[in-house]
């Protein structure tokens, strides 16, 4: 078995198992914790309007703008440039059709007639780069920043890496990086993947599920209070 | 067995000095030499005697054979094939059984130690009846032919790889050359079949400098197998901007879009289609509309689907997804229950 037979075989097999079990399990976990009921008044009977919290807290405060714009500017480079990667990079495309074919027997185009929009390539390699940078400087900013780095530990700088890998390796296979065979280099950027698999329910990335409802949660409880959002 | 130049057999054929001239040229950068170096090739190559060569065929299909002798009618190339002493290859020669049989044993006597080995098919290990010559099983005719050899060119995927014969379930023990000849230079001219100039390159080098070709990492003439066919691929700019074709017959196919999505395996594929072409500089695969299959390359025929996109995983069944989430799922209803047994405990103390 060649490495990138293994890497697009039994590892990709088990690192999503890994991941849609640890998912799973932290979800649950949290969503089936028993909350206090809360026997005050409410302040504000509308407590529902707490939601907007959720698109709130995604733009900046203008009185903490000077502190925080860094790490937002940097953020939404990052994501952005992620997300698109992931989902509109052609050969990304084909992977998750293939997915959907073996789960449900049919890709997105077969179910609702739309076919899946690719970016063209250069526009890939560019927002990856993006995002690769946004994350170097994040790293900086972290280690030079003594209030962060006292508070950083090992999922902080474990997640980063897992997070910048497969965008480095992805890159690297997409410019066949120093010549070296495209199938070795296809592996690298399998298994660096399947590493991010495996850690993110077990770690910070996990806030892919939770960070919307946590923040819906902490407004309905806000909102209820008559607190101001 | 070395009676006359390769020079003087060519002019026998009525090969002219422009044309001889031109094909060293073409020899000379194929093998990734300096153009400068084209009077010494041509020199060196009217001036060689004709090298003996023993061709064994075992577990083929006689693709490899066509492709040398037959692809490109009387070209150079061939002409200088002929001009290698070809003393044994049963397919080819007008002698059988033990005639035959006796021309090779004397060739290899008279040539010991400095005759050219090529091999073509994979050699079964399991029963030895399973492939014979004349009575003689593969590989104890391989092991004493490569005693004597000089070199050896393991001929086509199936000499260099194990090939078609190898596949799953191997029901022979085919291996490839490389197997089982540890202490002899091995070339492997890989391909389903291989590109005829590129076995004619490696042979004309021998005849010209003495000398096998720079090797990759699998025993390939780097010159020729140096780069992926999806690298000097045609199509590659529609790769690049995304555009590929869905079907054979739709739009983008129509338009000469990229094969990746129909299974192509350009990107992980190493040899010189895309450049040499094929029938005479013609075309290649991927040219005619079909993605690259990836002949050139060990377990060919096991590396998955050819019409499956090499960006597509074996990620695993629905069933697999579905225990993955049952067992998640308890996991995380445990968990819960546990801590919400944490907090009652908590409460009523």
């Amino acid at each position: 078995m060649t490495l990138l037979e293994f890497a697009r075989g039994p590892a990709l097999q088990w690192s999503i198992t890994i991941f849609i079990v640890g998912v799973l399990w932290r979800l649950l976990g949290i969503v089936l914790l028993r909350t206090k009921k809360d026997l005050s008044e409410p302040r504000n009977p509308a407590a529902w309007k707490g939601l907007r919290l959720i698109a709130l807290r995604s733009w900046p405060r203008r009185e903490f703008l000077g502190g925080t714009a860094f790490g937002e500017v940097m953020g939404y480079a990052f994501h952005i440039g992620f997300l698109l990667t992931l989902f509109f990079y052609a050969p990304h495309v084909l992977f998750f059709a293939d997915v959907s074919r073996g789960l449900i027997g049919t890709d997105l185009q077969g179910l609702t007639g739309f076919a899946w929009p690719m970016l063209p390539n250069g526009i890939v390699t560019l927002l990856a780069a993006i995002s690769i940078a946004a994350l170097v400087a994040v790293l900086v900013h972290r280690i030079v920043n003594p209030v962060k780095r006292l508070i950083s530990n090992f999922d902080d700088y474990f997640s980063w890496f897992v997070t910048v890998t497969p965008l480095v390796t992805g890159l690297a296979a997409f410019a066949h990086f120093a010549g070296w065979p495209y199938e070795r280099l296809l592996a690298y950027h399998l298994l660096s993947v399947e590493l991010l698999l495996v850690w993110f329910p077990f770690g910070k990335l996990m806030h892919a599920f939770t960070i919307f409802a946590a923040r819906g949660a902490t407004g309905l409880i806000f909102e209820r209070r008559g607190a101001s959002l | 067995m070395f009676s006359i130049s390769v020079g003087e057999f060519l002019r026998s054929r009525g090969v002219t000095r422009r044309d001889f001239l031109r094909f060293c040229t073409a020899t000379t950068v194929a093998l990734g030499l300096p153009a400068t170096l084209t009077p010494r090739v041509a020199a060196a190559l009217e001036q060689a005697r004709r090298p003996s060569v023993i061709w064994l065929p075992f577990q083929e299909c006689t693709g490899c054979t066509e492709s040398i002798t037959r692809a490109h009618g009387a070209t150079l190339e061939s002409l200088i094939f002929e001009a290698i002493s070809l003393d044994y290859q049963h397919t080819l020669q007008a002698a059988a059984g033990d005639a035959a049989e006796r021309a090779r044993e004397q060739a290899m006597k008279d040539n010991w130690g400095r005759y050219l080995l090529i091999v073509d098919g994979s050699i079964p290990t399991g029963n030895p009846g399973y492939s014979t010559i004349a009575g003689h099983d593969n590989l104890s005719m391989l092991r004493e032919a490569a005693d004597g050899a000089a070199a050896i060119i393991a001929l086509g995927s199936c000499a260099a790889f194990g090939g078609i014969p190898g596949a799953q379930p191997n029901p022979t023990g085919a291996v490839s050359v490389a197997d089982l000849i540890r202490d002899k230079p091995i070339v492997n001219v890989s391909g389903c079949p291989p590109i005829p100039v590129v076995i004619t390159a490696v042979l004309t080098q021998y005849v010209t400098f003495g000398t096998l070709p720079e090797l990759d990492a699998l025993g390939r003439p780097k010159a020729f197998y140096g780069q992926t066919i999806h690298d000097r691929c045609y199509r590659r700019p529609f790769y690049e901007r995304g555009q590929f074709a869905d079907s054979f017959d739709d739009e983008g196919a129509r338009l000469g879009w990229c094969l990746y999505k129909l299974g192509c395996r350009g990107p992980t594929t190493y040899n010189a289609c895309a450049t040499v072409k094929w029938n005479n500089g013609t075309s290649f695969p991927i040219e005619a509309g079909h993605g690259c299959i990836g002949c050139a390359e060990p377990g060919f025929w096991d590396n998955g689907g050819f019409y499956r996109a090499l960006s597509t995983g074996n990620w695993g069944s629905a069933r697999t997804v579905g225990t993955a989430i049952g067992v998640g799922a308890a996991l995380g209803i445990a968990s819960a229950a546990l801590a919400r047994k944490r907090q009652r405990d908590a409460e009523g103390a």
